[in-house]
């Protein structure tokens, strides 16, 4: 049997609304029709009245869940494309952010992110906004890369009683497979040693993780030992876990699908540089997609977004220095 | 009064019930004015953090909604003139004080300030600054109770300003809130002025309760300056939200009778309106009635006052002798999980 990260998205929501009659799901089309991607497919049908059609209103749907929370309720919330998450942005970042810290209320939400690109997605369904919400105080940002990841921390998240911004990543949707779901092995905010290695540190999340794998094993043809990192959780961030395996290598290159202007990569890049410049045997790198909109064509896409071939190269110049 | 699509409750004639009502909302009334005269003056000798936002004008709107609601059970979802719904809901004195002051032992614990405060878990959401946010937010505290079966005949109330109609959040939300059909009535006060800005370049509609119609929702206008008709009307609506018909749409017209915030002198609020029947002052127009209906006296309305001081002064001496908020004991986590916390790192 194998099991792909949509259907552990799936089987996550399927698990969350039978263990916890708290759970509802509400977002665009994803009741009977089981939504955009079919991460809810039957939901509806085997939980009655706990899985409802939004009205296409971002800013109300965060609203509602907020107000949801407030009285016990753990809603997650399907957002159809992350990049429409912007819509109702102000929700998250101001409402839901600071509840908890302003009135002594947690708020338990757990806001679905399906991130990242696809071929001939465009500019306005391929988005990365992990960064931008991991910067406001008071959200918990998880970015799963593996199908067992997935599950799990789609758990996590709706056992955890601050808002959670969940970024799935649909590059990996149906291509990633897995099978079984295996154990829940560790805790949010915990990074995972996703390849040991002794000359350069890869510290990278969501589909990134894969080119970064795959890079790592071309350089082994070369005798290079590249560790690669799955950060898994963005916010908070395993600066130890980083910090020890850069004390292993003394090189480090991050890599990430967002945009290059601040973000994840440079918050990995600014604590290493000012915890661990002593362990620095090369000025730290990293790797990001262009500071472009993310282009539709395919021929374009591909080299907007960081790939095996630039991520190789990236370590091939690291382990020069 | 009048409505636009749902019939008025008869006018004619007052039931002992009514005036009782109108007695204790116009009491309301008198403690939000006198506490509001209080904080601005407190304001103006730099006693307070922060900004101070009255609800001077729209008393009577504020205190009718206030009064049909039961803490414990209905929401108030506050915009930032709510003082007197405040008081008639329930909200304690030390609540306010405590908050405009920012002793620590305060719901918002200096957190934040002024009007945002709130008890979410007790009904009473705190705001946020942006305008038309609260109203998914009642919304979603509605559906939920309704998911779990504990809704009863309770509703909620959101407030905002003609302005705030002008938001993709209050669109949303009430749209929302009418493909639910919740119990949620959406109290517009059309005070003139969205801070310095005139209605005519705010909305095009002849009157806002038109876009009822297009949000499928009942809808209702109010004369704000005069109680009598708002107790009418928000009995109306709150009574029709509580009987299952879906969200209920208010707006009452009348003036701010003060700036913004107290830093605005709203010296361009023309005269000609400050005269004219919408610049009415609700505290007077409902002093007036009450001594003409009989329902009080001209040395009962006096030691009404003298009771509303002595309450007042009373919670301020007890607020101003509290602990300010200490940055050294301060957690400064924003997160409800501790071992999830972020930004202890740098030290």
């Amino acid at each position: 049997m194998s099991l792909t990260y949509l259907e552990a998205i799936r089987e996550a929501q399927y698990e969350a609304l039978r263990k916890n009659p708290n759970v509802f799901l509400y977002g665009q089309d994803i009741g009977g029709f089981g939504g955009a991607f079919k991460a809810t497919k039957n939901l509806q049908n085997e939980f009655p009245g706990r899985v409802f059609d939004a009205p296409i209103s971002e800013d109300a749907m965060v609203g509602m869940a907020i107000g949801a929370a407030i009285e016990g309720a753990h809603p997650i919330l399907e957002m159809q494309f992350a990049d429409f998450s912007t819509v109702g942005f102000n929700q998250v970042v101001n409402q839901a952010a600071t509840l908890y810290w302003r009135t002594n209320t947690p708020c338990p939400i757990t806001i679905r992110l399906p991130s990242g690109g696809t071929a001939g997605s465009g500019p306005f369904h391929s988005q990365s906004m992990e960064a931008i919400y991991a910067h406001y105080p008071g959200l918990v940002i998880l970015t799963p890369a593996t199908v067992e990841d997935a599950y799990w921390m789609l758990l996590d998240s709706v056992e955890c009683q601050d808002p959670v911004i969940f970024c799935e990543h649909k590059f990996l949707y149906y291509h990633l497979k897995a099978d079984s779901f295996g154990d829940r092995d560790l805790p949010i905010g915990k990074a995972r040693i996703a390849r040991p290695g002794r000359h350069a540190t890869v510290v990278t999340y969501s589909a990134m993780l894969h080119e970064s794998i795959r890079a790592a094993e071309e350089l082994q043809a070369d005798g290079y030992q590249v560790e690669v990192v799955d950060l898994r959780s963005v916010k908070p961030i395993d600066t130890d876990t980083i910090l020890a395996s850069v004390a292993r290598t003394g090189r480090l290159l991050c890599v990430g699908e967002a945009f290059p202007w601040g973000g994840v990569t440079a918050e990995v890049l600014a604590r290493v540089a000012t915890e661990a410049f002593h362990l620095l045997d090369a000025p730290p790198q990293r790797l990001n997609s262009k500071d472009t909109p993310i282009p539709y064509h395919p021929n374009l896409w591909k080299a907007h977004r960081p790939t095996v071939a630039s991520i190789t190269d990236a370590l091939r110049r690291l382990l020069r220095d | 009064m009048s409505l636009t699509t749902v019939s008025p409750s008869p006018t004619a004639g007052f039931t002992a019930q009514f005036r009782d009502d109108y007695v204790k909302a116009y009491r309301t009334m008198l403690m939000s004015r006198i506490l509001e005269d209080k904080l601005a003056s407190l304001y103006r000798a730099g006693r307070l953090v922060g900004g101070v936002y009255l609800g001077k004008g729209q008393e009577a709107y504020s205190a009718a909604l206030g009064c049909q609601l039961t803490k414990g059970k209905d929401i108030l979802g506050t915009f930032i003139r709510d003082q007197a719904a405040r008081i008639a809901w329930g909200e304690p004195l030390l609540d306010a004080f405590r908050t405009y002051f920012g002793s620590v032992l305060g719901p918002m614990r200096g957190r934040d300030g002024n009007v945002h405060r709130g008890r979410p878990k007790e009904g009473l959401p705190a705001m946020i600054s942006h305008i038309g946010s609260m109203t998914g937010v009642v919304a979603g505290m509605l559906f939920a109770r309704r998911l779990q079966g504990r809704l009863g005949d309770a509703v909620g109330v959101v407030t905002i300003g003609e302005g705030g109609t002008s938001t993709g959040a209050f669109h949303e939300g009430l749209n929302l809130a009418a493909v639910e059909k919740l119990p949620l009535i959406m109290a517009i006060t059309n005070n003139q002025f969205s801070y310095s800005t005139a209605n005519s370049r705010q909305f095009a509609c002849e009157n806002l309760i038109d876009r009822a119609k297009g949000y499928g929702v009942d809808g209702y206008t109010v004369d704000g300056t005069d109680l009598v008709d708002c107790l009418r009307v928000v009995s109306t609506a709150v009574r029709r939200a509580r009987e299952g018909h879906g969200p209920q749409m208010i707006v009452a017209s009348l003036l701010r009778l003060s700036g913004h915030g107290e830093h605005d002198d709203a010296s361009y609020i023309p005269d000609a309106m400050k005269q004219s029947s919408v610049g009415r002052d609700c505290m007077v127009v409902a002093e007036q009635r009450l001594i003409a209906e009989g329902w009080g006296t001209a040395a009962e309305v006096e030691s009404w006052r003298a009771e509303c001081r002595t309450a007042i002064e009373k919670t301020m001496a007890q607020v101003t002798k509290e602990p300010a908020p200490d940055p050294f004991k301060e957690s400064w986590r924003a997160l409800s999980t501790p071992e999830l916390a972020e930004g202890m790192w740098l030290e």
